[in-house]
């Protein structure tokens, strides 16, 4: 059996793909794929997330030059945003009867 | 080394040494994950997992990568055979989406930490598993009809509860995949229904598709739980959400109705509505014949595998240009 050679696409650079369902709305992770460069990851994109027009737009970024959290400090790391209870509209009271909202 | 590396041998010495290689595990990060996998949540590919939990949804996800690239090739065999234009823009566009199909899930592999050359080199040499309902031949155009029907229907039922599985990308994968699969269910019974109301000779053609797809789409769900070796750990881990018996007999439940609305049979003598459990009790199923065809001695094995290579072989300067137009266009804007 011949063994496959030269370059194989899975060398290939990993590009994660964003789409944006609609006009307005938030650009969303789709998955990833492998692509020479942009350009190429762009049409490999919509031929694989957007058959059925679910993308207004793309994004594809290297996955290389995402920096994400890491889950093991995931408490320590969001703790500032946990305990604080007086950011929520719920911590207040209002006096009976009133319609704050 | 290059003959090395395609033979079954080199294989064969890189799972075993991939298996020697497998770290124990912590039993406190062992704890803390299955806590985590108890409350619900999902697993991701940052988080901690214990080494068998990676090596089975490796297993598991490439095999069903495979699955999808394989099942190209029955349908791809009648594209130019197509009866209409509308059948043939229809049977193009599924196979192209079970092509898609391959990829979200080999992606989803790679958040695994392996290298999707290293699976798609499994496929090739033979050492990777697949479905083994894309090891019988298509015959005639009522097959695109049945596979549609029955082969995407049993992919449906097994990938609807996948979309719950415990590995985000894995789930994540499903989702997209369930929503493209109802089109491929539905343009196949809609060939069966106009096959079924057709000529005797379209009826006879459909029901004997139906004759020879009924027994394999069975056992698409894989063996009966009491031979399942791996279906307590995935189940325990919420791999798996139902067990293969479940979700054959759901399969069931639902197709005899949409096969009596076709006036047509399956042939199993033994098939009868319980009143009791609501379920259609079925008959036994042949697992010999199961165990020939997933250890590589189907009717179209061989043929399915060298297809596959003949593609990869003649994608190659495809894959070749690419690089070489994307290294020409870096050299241009460095020059720039
Ligand atoms: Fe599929
Ligand atoms: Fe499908």
């Amino acid at each position: 059996m011949a063994e496959p050679t030269g370059p194989t696409d899975s060398h290939w650079p990993l590009w994660e793909v964003f789409t944006q369902g609609n006009v307005g709305e938030p650009f969303e992770h789709a998955g990833s794929l492998h692509a020479t460069d942009a350009e190429h990851a762009l049409q490999n994109a919509r031929d694989v997330y957007a058959r059925r027009g679910e993308a207004m737009n793309l994004w594809v970024v290297p996955s290389t030059a995402i920096t994400a959290s890491a889950p093991s400090d995931a408490g320590p790391f969001f703790d500032p945003g946990n305990d604080k209870a007086y950011r929520h509209p719920q911590f207040y009271k209002a006096p009976r009867g009133i319609r704050v909202f | 080394m290059a003959t090395l590396r395609g033979s079954r041998l080199y294989s064969l010495l890189h799972m075993t040494t991939t298996i020697r290689q497998l770290p124990a595990d912590d039993p406190a990060q062992v704890a803390a994950f299955e806590a985590l996998i108890a409350a619900g949540e999902s697993i991701e590919p940052k988080d901690w997992m214990p080494a068998r939990y990676r090596s089975q949804l490796t297993r598991m996800m490439s095999q069903h990568a495979h699955s999808e690239v394989v099942g190209m090739l029955p349908e791809g065999n009648w594209i130019t055979r197509a009866p209409s234009l509308r059948r043939k823009q229809s049977l193009i566009a599924k196979v192209q989406d079970e092509a898609g199909h391959g990829l979200y899930i080999y992606c989803g592999t790679e958040t695994l930490g392996v290298d999707r050359f290293d699976l798609f080199n499994q496929l090739l040499d033979g050492t990777a598993k697949y479905s083994s309902i894309f090891n019988y031949p298509t015959l005639s155009w009522a097959d695109m009809g049945v596979i549609g029907w029955l082969v995407d229907g049993a992919a449906i039922v097994n990938q609807t509860v996948l979309a719950k599985t415990s590995y985000g990308p894995y789930a994540r994968a499903m989702v997209r995949i369930c929503k493209e699969e109802n089109f491929h269910k539905r343009q196949g019974y809609e060939i069966c229904t106009v096959l079924a109301n057709g000529t005797p000779a379209q009826r006879a053609m459909l029901q004997d598709a139906v004759d020879r797809f009924w027994w394999p789409s069975l056992m698409m769900f894989g063996p009966s739980d009491t031979n399942s070796l791996n279906s307590g750990e995935l189940l325990r881990w919420k791999v798996k959400r139902k067990t293969n018996d479940e979700l054959r007999q759901r399969f069931v439940n639902l197709t005899i109705p949409q096969a009596q609305a076709l006036g047509i049979t399956v042939p199993d003598p033994d098939l009868r509505f319980d009143p009791e459990t609501k379920n259609w009790v079925f008959g036994e199923i042949d697992w010999s014949e199961f165990q020939q065809v997933i250890s590589g001695n189907g009717p179209c094995n061989r043929e399915r595998l060298e297809a596959r290579r003949k593609a990869h072989d003649d994608g190659q300067w495809v894959r070749e240009a690419a690089s070489a137009h994307a290294a020409k266009r870096a050299r241009k804007t460095e020059a720039a």
